[in-house]
Order: C-alpha cells, then structure tokens, then sequence
C-alpha cells in the first residue's frame, strides 16, 4: 500500500494521524480512498468534479503529479498546501 | 450592547461595544482565512460563517461561542462529477418571521442553499441549479456570485435573489419554481443594442423595505434603482448622487421609503469620490439624496467599501449604521447617518460587516 503523508488541518481531519496506508492505482483513487475512511476530508483536497484543488500539491515520490498519475505500493505521497497567498 | 461581525480576509472579528466610539475586539476566529460573511441566527443564536479557504476551497462553519470551537456544515457542495465546483459562499441569510426559520447561504457559481437545522446541514436549491437558462449566466468580475437575497417577512414561499450578474431572481412558490425580474434596469456597459435583450445584469445588492415589502431597492453596476412590485421592474432613482455606481446599500425598517448608499466614484474607479467619504441617504424613496458624511474623512481619503461592508441595527431614531473598508476601517454612525465615528481602525481588509445585536 502507498504510504500518504498529511499535515495541518489535514492531519486532523484524517483522525489526527500524519501517514496513512492506502491502496490505490491512481491519485485520485487514492484520495477518494482517504476520503471514504476519513468523511471529514470529503471536499478538502479534491473538489466535486474530482480535481485537486488549485492551492494543492499532490507529490508522489518528490515529483508533482495531477489526479491520473499512477500510484504504485511502495509510493509516498505527499499532500501539501501551496506556497501562495497574500 | 451591539455587536458587530466583520469577515475580513484574514479571519472573523467580532466587535462589540456602545455607538460612539471604538468597539472592542472581543473574538477572532478563522485567523489568516478569507472569511466571506458571518451573521447570527436570531432563532438559534448561533454564529454561521462562510470561510473560503485558497487552499482547501469554501466551506460554512457554525459556533455558539466564536472563541470555541466551529463545525463544518455539511452539504455544501455541488453535484459530484459535474463540470463545475463550488468557488464561495457569499452570504447566509436567515428567514424573516416566526414562520421562516430557514437560513439560506447563496454562491458562486449562482448557487443557492437552504438549512432546515440551523445552519448545520444544508441542501442546493435544484430548480436554480437546474433552471434551463443557466448556461447562457455570466460572472461578473468576482464570479457568477449570487450575493443578495431577500426573503418576504412571513411569508417563506416568497424570496428574491440578486445574482452578478444574471439579474434578480424571484420565487413565489418557495424556491420550486423562479423566474427573472429584470424589467427597467439598463446595462450601460454592453453595447446600446443589445441592453434590451442582454441577461448580463450586474446586480450589486438587493434589499426589501419590511413593513412594505413589496418595496425594494437595488444598487447596480451603474444605477441605484426602486422596485414597488416586489422585483418584477424597476426605476432608476440615481439622480442627485455624485456617482451611481457603487456596492453597497442598506435600509431603515422603519421607513419604506428610506435608503443608503455609499457611492464609488465609477467603474474603472472603484474609490470613494472626491477623497471624501460619504454615505448618501434618501427618505423620499430615491426622489433626492442627502449627503451624510459627518464625522468620515473628507480630505484625501480614496476608499472602497465591498457589497456586503454596510448593514444596520435597529429603526427609526435608533437606527445604527455601520460600514467596513478593504483598509481595515469600520465606520459607525448611532443616529441614522446624521454623524459617524471610527468603530475600527486597523483591521484586515473588510469583506463584510454585520450588526447583530
């Protein structure tokens, strides 16, 4: 299983816990995956037509990926806010 | 003791304090987020907010303390797998009468919902979502926003909507069936040709005289404009004000025929007029216009006050007015706008301000 690391709010919407395991083909199954055993993420990091929202950065293994990227087991992911803001 | 909830884009203030002077800080909430509007449900007493998150997208939030801890509500979505996502939330209304205890919040992309429950659940309106004339819809400059609206005291069945810009929207039926109430109003930024059939219409804020309901007023994207049957037309009454373009706009329940407005000096000028901040009152239902800029900044002062920076507490003689700025200024007038004091001076930029109690 793909190993999924969280933080900030996040982390506490996921019961409190920084890396979860999932297992999943894609980024987006595997976020709808975290959503189905966490509900309280349901919205937070994909919006409803199922696309990482804007000010989100999905990384598998350190690279930036996009909802189809392929997840394989031994991968980390990384979901993390952007640097943006003002 | 009035209380005021001021959404600036980094966080909820609440303020509380005696008309006169500089109310106190006594809550922030939501600290570093964008939060759209806040207002309290005068059946619950509950606080509910609206916070749109750059990062993790909007979301409505309710508190019985605002210092305590918040919940998220649930339901504040669109259809999965559709082609559009929800971008904000822009305000929380709540029903007018004992016979409405609804709360209803409106959105971008023209999206309104309803709550049963006090503002812990909510649900999309479907026939808005669904309405066949949607696809032609434009946003505005800050999205297909549906910012006003407007219930009817006692009577639930009837609601308009003001929405930037596809016009004003009404219901008789409850919100099962809606149709447009765009008769009068001129968009002076499309070509002369096509103002008569164009749907572009650029509501800026609705709102409803209580004890004459039937009677409301609109502040547009160039025209301050009066409605007496209930939203189907309308009469522009801009004449008289140093400018008509402008956001905000408010009322005195007590008097059908009364409104404020605070001018913006155009559209490709969005400050207030002349360095001089003013607020424009009329008592004769927009046949005139009094300045009332006792007590604002008068000299070199360029400000800008957005759709949803004014509101008002109580009537007549004891109505207070108060408006927010996006340089962090909250002005407050305790006599109907005759004089005004500095409520707050150093805020974030001011979304919104609401006078609850």
């Amino acid at each position: 299983m793909a190993l999924v690391r969280l933080r900030g709010p996040l982390k506490r919407l996921a019961g409190d816990r920084s890396e979860q395991s999932v297992e999943a083909g894609t980024v987006c199954e595997l976020l709808r995956r975290l959503e189905h055993e966490h509900p309280a993420v349901d919205g937070w990091i994909l919006d409803e037509r199922g696309v990482i929202r804007r000010h989100i950065n999905v990384f598998v293994n350190g690279e930036c990926v996009r909802e189809d990227a392929p997840v394989a087991p031994d991968d980390r992911i990384d979901v993390l806010p952007a640097i943006s803001g003002g | 003791m009035t209380e005021l909830l001021v959404g600036t884009k980094k966080g909820l203030f609440v303020l509380e304090g005696e008309p006169g002077g500089e109310l106190d800080v006594k809550a922030r909430a939501f600290a570093g987020e964008p939060v759209e509007y806040a207002m309290r449900d005068l059946h619950t007493g509950r606080l509910v907010a609206s916070v749109t998150s750059a990062f993790y997208g909007p979301k409505i939030w309710y508190a019985d303390d605002p210092s305590g801890e918040w919940e998220q509500a649930a339901g504040v979505t669109l259809p999965e797998g559709g082609e559009a996502a929800l971008e904000r939330i822009w305000t929380i209304v709540g029903g007018e009468g004992d016979g409405d205890r609804a709360l209803y919040a409106g959105g971008d992309p023209g999206v309104l919902f309803e709550s049963r429950d006090g503002g812990a659940s909510w649900e999309l309106n479907r026939a808005l979502w669904d309405h066949p004339t949607r696809p032609d819809w434009q946003p505005g400059g800050g999205g297909l926003c549906l910012h006003s609206i407007v219930p009817w005291p006692g009577d639930p069945d009837r609601l308009a909507m003001g929405i930037s810009a596809a016009g004003v929207w009404l219901t008789e039926d409850g919100g099962n069936t809606w149709h447009q109430g765009n008769e009068g109003l001129v968009a002076r930024y499309v070509p002369e040709e096509s103002r008569e059939e164009t749907t572009a219409l650029c509501i800026h804020r609705l709102h409803r005289a209580p004890r004459r309901p039937e009677r409301m007023f609109m502040q547009f994207h160039g025209g301050v404009y009066r409605s007496d049957d209930a939203g189907e037309s309308w009469i522009d009454i801009g004449a008289g004000l140093p400018s008509d373009f402008g956001f905000p706009l408010a009322i005195d329940p007590a008097d059908p025929d009364s409104a404020y407005v605070i001018p913006l000096s155009a559209d490709m000028d969005r400050v207030t007029p002349d360095g001089r901040v003013r607020v424009y009152e009329t008592r004769d239902a927009g046949e005139s216009w009094t300045e009332r800029g006792d007590g604002l900044p008068q000299e070199n002062a360029y400000l800008t006050v957005l759709r949803h920076g004014l509101d008002r507490r109580g009537e007549g003689r004891e109505l207070e007015l108060y408006f927010g700025t996006t340089t962090g200024e909250v002005f407050g007038s305790g006599d109907a706008g005759a004089s005004w004091f500095a409520a707050a001076k150093h805020l974030p930029p001011v979304y919104s301000v609401r006078a609850t109690r």
